[in-house]
């Protein structure tokens, strides 16, 4: 554990990107298997333990620690690993640090109860860096600004393989990952995934921003707002995978005998209804689908209230062809001679948007508005399919956000790069006319949209204009104006007022607004478009 | 008719005031006269009519903000007189060159107000002495159970370490420019490392300044007399502030290091887009608070400036009476 220690420190510590691949690259040629296996699952994906929550953290040091002290440390340092690796009473016995392997089976061989005795058997075996790392292995994100990717490409780094062909392989493999590092590190054959239906990267687009393109090189299609899936067939078995890779067939079980052959396609998750694109367009807000998301298990009552379906995108796989090295306009071809093959009842196409030219696309996509629909995508009309967001290829060119005026209630202190800034804020609109003793009502939060230096003085203006404490939370003066950017806004029985939006984040500071000119409940409400 | 116990002494929002003499301890804005513990800027400032201080604490006020005049010099140890028959003992806090707390005694009663300080051994100041008193005014920068400052030597190590790790990079160091700075250096002489070290312009008065007071800092140079690649695999000494300043810029692909007590915290250090967090403090942390708090054995323990919240919360679990002082201008500095 502790070269995996040193290794969390150091990447903590470092801000370059290329400096943080070579950290990880050394560590896994360094490391013997299989220990190096779990670090870099640790690294690019979070290991689960589910018997180890934060919660059994905060109750272990809550025996040992005054509860109260905890409370003001964790709020101070903003994060629970870190604040438990510091409190943690040192032990009398010297370090007797575990190594990776040894930590991560005996942390899985814990039940909820016997995490009470085991866990803390592991702490009192390292220092206050090894309780950082392992209460971070063990609770899953590391958030130790290491993206997935990141993780990968050290690893083909340090071995001299294609970043590609190593996501590729990685979703059809379990940690440690032996049969990677066998081909990677020991010259093996590579691992066999084909008859496994595994997650290919998506293509990413990038937004549009002031970029002009010329219609004549790129296509345009609608960027439909549900949620992005692949869906996969192979070895007579279909799953349906997130954005992030995450298997979803649970929560969608009638796709899962609908696709015919075997294949990889790409495309929106949607559940029927006639929010977007009319009648026609057959498919609900994103409020519907959100009723199905997440779910575990799925009633009858839900199929048949909110029946999905996927608008396919894209093809990457076809009954073993891969055709993702093709033309965007070859595969839609191919896309388009498939749909007679599958079910209208859950599969339909994502429709191209024709438009004379890019003023003409821009006309269309002002109107879009009235649709619920999240924007345009442009695609490259040539552009193979590749994982990740590459520049030049695709593009997304959402329509403009809504904006309403808030007033700031309620702030919270962030976590990690914040960690004791007040960054988390809960802002309302006037239930009434202000200036008739109106309350305001929260409508929503926000944790994004400013700079940092903004940030320093929200948090200036929220110590200097605290009225009350409740815990963590400080409620501060009503006086200061966010204008709020959001993508919509719905019914929601969660709230008080009654809305939730989405995607809200602070679009502007309005240190010179007086906080009675902001916005009423009922301007929000109109916003509405269900 | 006697006056109700320690009616002479009051926490105001702008400083400790002592009502028999009329005067002030480290008051945040100008007074007739003001008792200072030490030469950091949110105890001393300029424009007081009298200032009461250690020599080394009024040759500090002097170089910063040349006051020169009304300064009544103390040495540790030595007790003056004040109206109103109140007697002020200066004694050493450990802190910074010159510091002290100060022990105010009238009509029999004792009151320390500790300024700053700090337990651990440190080569530019005496160490501080626990005073036993009924009440004790002690800081609280490190006041939470989380601030625990490793032995210096292994930061010292680490520093050293990584600067033999990089013969062609320097390593800058940011570090306060009273007494962090000076400490830092001492401390790397005292680990054997003779090498000239580079200063930032902001910082040589004051290393000149703890060297007329007998402290040994080795060779220093100033990064403006200096060519880039003289300062290849050398310390080189600066403000905070300057840490990631267009200053940096002359300097050969610097390795950032902070010497401060917050570096304890991962994401204080990444805040600060440090690299190498050296966890080195001259104030006391929570271990070093509790314990002086015992050793001094108060009736009653004041608590100011930091995070009194938890010291408040320790002395009740421990059976000992305590308040928290609201006083204003008192920051966090970049300790």
């Amino acid at each position: 554990m502790d070269e995996f220690a040193a290794l969390i420190d150091a990447l903590v510590y470092t801000r370059s990107r290329n400096e943080k691949l070579r950290l990880i690259a050394e560590y896994l040629r360094a490391t013997p298997d299989p220990d190096r296996g779990w670090a870099l699952a640790a690294l690019a994906d979070g290991l689960d333990f589910p018997a180890v929550k934060s919660s059994t953290i905060r109750n272990l040091l809550k025996d040992r620690v005054d509860p109260v002290l905890w409370t003001l440390s964790r709020d101070f340092v903003g994060d629970t690993a870190e604040t438990a690796s510091l409190l943690w009473p040192a032990p009398g016995n010297e370090p007797d640090p575990p190594g990776v392997s040894e930590t991560v089976e005996l942390l899985s061989a814990l039940t909820r109860k016997s995490v009470l005795t085991g866990l803390p058997k592991l702490l009192d075996r390292l220092d206050a860096s090894g309780r950082y790392a392992l209460l971070k292995l063990a609770t899953g994100g590391m958030r130790i600004g290491v993206s997935s990717r990141l993780a990968k490409t050290a690893f083909a780094q340090a071995f001299a393989v294609s970043v590609d062909q190593v996501e590729e392989y990685w979703h059809g493999l379990e940690p440690p990952y032996d049969p990677l590092f066998a081909w990677a590190a020991h010259g093996q054959a590579p691992p066999d995934i084909e008859n496994l239906p595994t997650f290919r990267p998506f293509m990413l687009a990038h937004p549009l921003e002031d970029t002009v393109v010329d219609l004549a090189d790129y296509a345009a299609e609608w960027k439909w707002d549900g949620i992005r899936v692949q869906l996969v067939r192979a070895g007579e078995e279909t799953r349906v995978y997130s954005r992030s890779g995450d298997d979803i067939s649970v929560t969608f079980p009638e796709l899962l005998d609908v696709l015919p052959f075997p294949a990889v396609l790409d495309g929106e998750l949607l559940v029927r209804g006639s929010t977007q694109g009319g009648e026609e367009g057959g498919a609900a807000s994103f409020n519907a689908l959100q009723q199905r998301l997440g779910r575990k298990t799925v009633s009858k009552k839900m199929l048949t209230e909110f029946p999905a379906f996927v608008r396919l995108y894209d093809a990457l796989l076809i009954e073993g062809e891969d055709v993702r090295e093709q033309p965007w306009t070859a595969r839609r071809s191919r896309l388009e001679a498939l749909m007679a093959r599958l079910p209208d009842s859950h599969f339909d196409i994502s429709s191209v948007v024709e438009a004379r030219d890019f003023g003409h696309l821009a006309e269309i996509r002002e109107g879009s508005r009235e649709d619920a629909i999240e924007g345009l995508m442009l695609k490259r009309k040539d552009s193979p399919y590749i994982a990740g967001r590459r520049v030049g290829y695709w593009y997304k060119w959402k329509r403009d956000p809504l904006l309403i005026d808030c007033v700031l209630m309620y702030a919270q202190r962030g976590s990690g790069k914040r960690s004791s800034f007040f960054s988390d804020y809960t802002f309302g609109c006037w239930n009434g006319d202000p200036d008739k003793g109106a309350d305001l009502l929260p409508v929503g939060k926000a944790y994004s949209g400013f700079t940092d230096e903004e940030l320093k003085k929200i948090d200036r203006h929220v110590r200097q204009n605290t009225i009350n404490r409740y815990g963590p939370v400080r409620e501060t003066e009503k006086t200061l104006v966010f204008e709020v950017a959001f993508d919509s806004v719905h019914e929601s029985k969660r709230h008080k007022s009654g809305l939730a939006m989405r995607f809200p984040r602070i679009h502007r500071i309005r240190w010179d607004k007086p906080a009675h000119e902001a916005d009423r409940i009922e301007a929000l409400r109109a916003l509405i478009r269900d | 008719m006697a006056a109700a116990p320690f009616s002479w002494i009051n926490p105001e929002p702008h400083g400790i005031h002592i009502a028999p003499a009329d005067c002030w301890v480290d008051p945040s804005r100008p007074v007739d006269k003001a008792l200072v513990t030490h030469g950091h800027a949110d105890h001393a400032r300029g424009g007081h009519g009298q200032t009461v201080a250690t020599p080394e604490t009024l040759a500090i006020m002097e170089l910063r903000y040349a006051t020169r005049d009304g300064a009544t010099p103390v040495e540790y140890g030595e007790t003056i007189r004040l109206p109103g028959g109140v007697d002020a003992t200066y004694i050493p806090a450990g802190h910074v060159l010159g510091s002290a707390q100060i022990l105010l005694e009238h009509a029999g009663e004792r009151v320390i107000v500790t300024g700053d300080y700090k337990r651990r051994h440190d080569p530019t100041c005496p160490p501080f002495e626990a005073t036993p008193c009924d009440i004790f005014i002690t800081e609280a920068t490190f006041g939470l159970p989380v601030f625990c400052h490793p032995p210096i030597e292994e930061e010292m190590q680490k520093l050293l370490e990584r600067l033999a790790a990089h013969p062609d990079r320097c390593v800058l160091v940011g570090a306060y420019a009273l007494g962090k700075a000076q400490r830092v250096i001492a401390e790397l002489r005292r680990a054997g490392h003779t090498d000239p070290i580079y200063l930032h312009g902001a910082m040589e008065k004051m290393c000149r300044l703890y060297e007329e007071h007998g402290v040994d800092l080795g060779e220093l140079r100033l990064v403006s007399d200096a060519d880039k690649d003289e300062m290849r695999g050398h310390i080189v000494v600066c403000p905070p502030g300057a840490l990631n300043d267009r200053w940096s810029r002359r300097l050969p692909d610097p390795i950032t290091a902070m010497a401060s007590g917050w570096m304890r915290i991962r994401q204080r250090a990444r805040q600060r887009n440090v690299e190498l967090p050296l966890v080195i403090s001259d104030h006391a942390d929570w271990g070093e608070l509790t314990r002086t708090i015992e050793e001094v054995d108060a009736s009653e323990n004041w608590i100011t400036h930091g995070r009194e919240d938890a010291l408040l919360r320790w002395c009740q679990l421990h059976q000992r009476r305590a308040r928290a002082l609201a006083l204003v201008g008192y920051e966090d500095e970049d300790d």
